[in-house]
């Protein structure tokens, strides 16, 4: 229990950040029209693959003679960059599709 | 932390926002995924280059392969992929980001040991990580028809009962405190399996709304990570996915007249209900 008070008091400005963060997401979706639902799940599945650059700094601060460390990074860093690259470029296609049928 | 680096995940963070706002707007969706997508390839380029910590330059040449791969294997696939099948793709991409967080983690655990706090956070990243990493990969294979809908007796009953032991589970490990990589990896067989329990009994027609969910989940995973480094740019993007993700997934059951609930327990004993949720579905 004393850690979790620590933790709070160390973290506040992180904990407003992370609440003002949840209302910006919540507000931002509330009126989407039902059409965007399929490429705005794409985009935002996109954006989480922001976790690339937990990836990227496992692998920047591997020690080089830390072979499971590199090495799960390194798996760690190509399915990030699939995630990230792969999503925007589909989210793109589905967009373009929908501009067509305007 | 180099300012410069501070500043271009600053940029970075409000490019994700501009570019969720963006993609809620039929004129502005296209301009507001690509605005997301340059702040991406910003915050990742910035990481490579200007973080303050030594590295080797077997790790740069490393870093570059896994970013060459992968930039080649997921343009090929989005590029090449049929429009019908692009529902199941999202999935897929989504099962990766998971599978990254999960990875984080394990690779986190032994450097975190001793923070209660810093392992119940690599615990969070493991479990949800490989939770939306099975359950992202079942949804896939529903969505491509390679698998059928598996209904096992008292499923909801299973799950719930999985669900709890891995809570359980985690908060021993967390009160244990000290080097346990075993149990570490027990935690993570479980949340594998959980993930793969968890979508399995939900019909086909409702899986647009369960990758919805698994994908607000990788966001959530992200977060954590990003607490874990102290990293704005997971944190805030990780955090906005999570929350934009979660209500999407309500407005989509919202359209489809059905409650979460009756998604993933619609098909709870397996009477008339069933019938009537695929017919809905």
């Amino acid at each position: 229990m004393n850690e979790l008070l620590e933790f709070i008091s160390n973290n506040l400005e992180l904990i407003y950040i992370l609440i003002l963060a949840i209302f910006i997401g919540v507000e931002l979706i509330k009126n989407v029209p039902s059409v965007l639902h399929t490429p705005l799940m794409s985009g935002a599945n996109a954006l989480s693959g922001v976790v690339i650059v937990g990836a990227l700094l496992v692998m920047l601060q591997a020690n080089p003679k830390d072979y499971l460390s590199l090495g799960l990074g390194f798996v760690a860093v190509v399915l990030g960059i699939i995630n990230v690259i792969g999503g925007f470029a589909v989210t793109d296609r589905m967009l373009q599709m929908f501009k067509k049928k305007k | 932390m180099n300012i410069t680096l501070s500043i271009i995940y600053l940029i970075a963070t409000v490019t994700f926002v501009i570019g969720l706002k963006m993609l809620g707007h039929p004129e502005t969706a296209k301009k507001g995924n690509l605005i997301a997508a340059v702040g991406m390839i910003l915050a990742i380029i910035g990481t490579i280059f200007l973080h303050d910590f030594e590295v080797a330059s077997i790790n740069y040449i490393l870093i570059g392969a896994a970013l060459l791969v992968g930039t080649v294997v997921g343009w090929l696939i989005a590029i090449k992929v049929e429009m019908t099948k692009m529902p199941e793709l999202v999935s897929l991409f989504n099962g990766f980001g998971g599978a990254s967080a999960m990875l984080i983690g394990i690779v986190e655990y032994g450097n975190k040991v001793g923070d209660a706090m810093q392992t119940s956070t690599v615990i969070a990243a493991i479990a949800i990580g490989s939770i939306t990493f099975t359950g992202s990969l079942i949804a896939w294979a529903k969505l491509n028809g390679s698998m059928k809908d598996i209904r096992l007796p008292k499923y909801n009953l299973l799950n719930n009962i999985v669900l709890l032991g891995l809570l359980a589970f985690s908060t021993y490990i967390v009160m244990m405190g000290g080097n346990h990589l075993f149990l570490i990896y027990i935690l993570l067989f479980a949340s594998l399996v959980y993930g793969i329990l968890f979508v399995i009994p939900i019909g086909g027609a409702d899986m647009p709304v369960v990758i919805s969910l698994l994908n607000s989940l990788t966001g959530i995973a992200a977060a954590i990570t990003g607490i874990l480094y102290g990293n704005m740019v997971m944190l805030v993007g990780g955090i906005l996915v999570g929350s934009a993700g979660l209500i999407l997934t309500f407005v989509m059951c919202d359209a489809m007249n059905r409650s979460l609930s009756n998604v993933i327990f619609g098909a709870f004993g397996g009477d008339g209900s069933t019938e009537g949720v695929a017919a809905v579905g």
